[in-house]
């Protein structure tokens, strides 16, 4: 499993994940090392973040899977402004969309800090970080192809 | 594409009275005393009686019970919608059902946002989301998104970005009530705090308070009051529900629901984008522009970059835009100053923001709910 440790818990500078007994699969899978996301055993729909039913088939029999955590960078923005206190000492920071290969769009961040160079659709691959609370955040790295 | 509107709607309801209170910060009024300013105001262009109002649609006030207290109105049709904004162009269109099914006569539109003057914060904990252990927050950040991957896919500048900006401040000094009458030039633009970039502090709108008012009824009825009737001649609509957890963003720039909501619209209207001597685009962010100039088909797919550049969007250009100055100068109404400066620009009341020889104006929200209004005199 590629983590990332935490180097002082008490400075941590990003809003942490709100307890939602709906998302808990998915905080269980990334302590892990694995990006879960949900998918439909009638129709095979894959969906992030998750629903009460199938979005494509309406099916309530619905599974959470590790997918690949690879995916292909679909945009990003550098955040500037300090929407949360937490966040002024770690701006500008990164959010990234990426197009994970089992076809969710998800937000993220970068872990490669400098995005002169960027382009559509590089490749990338989940890592794990490290949080406060025993948990791990999955973020992205850029990958070789 | 969608089923069509039933054509017999085309032009059967008129907006005859618009009015709208002052736009500011007003720390000591509230949202039912900025509606009724703007009522008054509406009521009085109209020339209607408070006894004929029938029908009451609110946006963004927190009691129509209420509302109709402050007003004494005992409607026999009555709506109420969330403080999005997006329910302008939604309003309309079922203020537009209801009274050419007869349900209503004469149906007031009232819309009131006290944002300002109680610090309403558009992210953060304010607006919580799935997303927010990465920081994407706040709905600015989704159009930062689209128009990076806009710049990226079609070449688009931020500095083709700053002639919306900058055309609609021009607009802005030309009208006493907007907010912001500071002129501003495309370097302002760039030189601009970052946000969240590629956005910069002069693409997002300014949040102010203020309320804005319509007044409609059928077109018969519409022929014998006081001002020109505007009729309604198309409307269109789609919503993109589907990836709702992302915030304020589309993978497409809603492009096929434009796409949709053109065909709906100019069918129903019986007029397509030469037509339109004048746009009102739904401007929360300046990218919004770009998208719904593409989506509607004023330009190609990928060219509103070199669309907009040389003032085309401003007034003496090919295709004047939100003349009011926009949510980006005005005022922001959520949509709702944008369709009263259409009634205003059709009327020919506008001194020297008037568009010369005004007979379509067409009003477009590229979001989520996205929808598009057709006005014209006849």
């Amino acid at each position: 499993m590629d983590t990332l440790k935490m180097n002082n818990a008490s400075a941590y500078t990003k809003p942490l994940p709100r307890p939602d007994p709906e998302l808990k699969p998915f905080w269980d899978f990334a302590r892990l090392g694995q990006f879960a996301a949900q998918r439909c055993r009638d129709c095979a729909h894959v969906h992030f973040p998750p629903g009460p039913v199938c979005p494509a088939c309406l099916s309530s029999s619905q599974e959470w899977f590790a997918t690949s955590g690879r995916g292909t960078l679909f945009s990003w923005v550098a955040f500037h402004h300090p929407y949360w206190d937490c966040v002024k000492p770690a701006l500008p920071y990164n959010v990234v969309m990426v197009q994970l290969e089992e076809g969710p769009l998800i937000a993220s961040n970068l872990v490669d800090e400098n995005l002169q160079g960027l382009k559509l659709g590089m490749a990338v691959e989940a890592v794990f970080e490290a949080i406060p609370g025993d948990m791990y955040l999955p973020k992205f790295k850029l990958r070789a192809r | 594409m969608s089923t069509p509107i039933n054509a017999a709607l085309s032009r059967s309801v008129a907006v005859v009275g618009v009015g709208n209170a002052p736009y500011g910060s007003f720390p000591d009024k509230d949202e039912y005393a900025l509606a009724a300013e703007a009522f008054t105001q509406a009521l009085q262009d109209s020339g209607l009686e408070k006894s004929q109002i029938d029908g009451i649609g609110v946006c963004r006030i927190p009691s129509y019970a209420r509302m109709g207290e402050v007003l004494g109105i005992d409607p026999r049709w009555t709506l109420t919608l969330p403080a999005h904004g997006r329910m302008s162009g939604i309003s309309i269109v079922e203020a537009l059902a209801a009274l050419h099914s007869g349900i209503a006569a004469y149906i007031v539109l009232l819309y009131s946002n006290i944002g300002r003057s109680r610090r309403m914060n558009y992210g953060g904990d304010e607006m919580p989301n799935v997303w927010d252990p990465w920081g994407f927050t706040s709905p600015g950040a989704g159009h930062a998104m689209m128009f990076r991957r806009h710049m990226e896919l079609y070449g688009t500048t931020t500095r083709q970005l700053a002639e919306i900006s900058v055309a609609f401040r021009k607009h802005a000094c030309l009208n006493p009530d907007a907010v912001m009458k500071k002129p501003i030039s495309i370097d302002d633009h760039e030189n601009s705090r970052p946000i969240t970039a590629p956005l910069r502090l002069l693409d997002y709108c300014q949040i102010n308070d203020g309320a804005c008012c319509m007044i409609l009824t059928t077109a018969e009825r519409a022929r014998d009051l006081r001002r020109p009737p505007v009729y309604i001649a198309g409307v269109g609509a789609r919503d993109n529900f589907r990836d709702s957890s992302l915030p304020n963003f589309s993978a497409d720039f809603w492009y096929a629901a434009l796409q949709d909501v053109a065909e709906q619209a100019y069918t129903m209207a019986g007029l397509g984008t030469q037509d339109v001597n004048a746009l009102m685009a739904y401007d929360n962010f300046s990218p919004t522009v770009l998208f719904s100039l593409e989506g509607l088909g004023f330009c190609k797919r990928g060219e509103s970059g070199a669309f907009v550049e040389g003032g085309r969007l401003a007034l003496g250009g090919a295709l004047p835009s939100n003349t009011d100055g926009g949510h980006l100068s005005n005022s922001y109404m959520q949509g709702w100053a944008l369709n009263v400066e259409s009634v205003r620009q059709l009327r020919g009341e506008l001194g020297a923001r008037q568009v010369a020889g005004c007979k379509v104006v067409q009003y477009v929200a590229a979001t989520p709910c996205t929808r598009s209004i057709i006005y014209t005199l006849d």
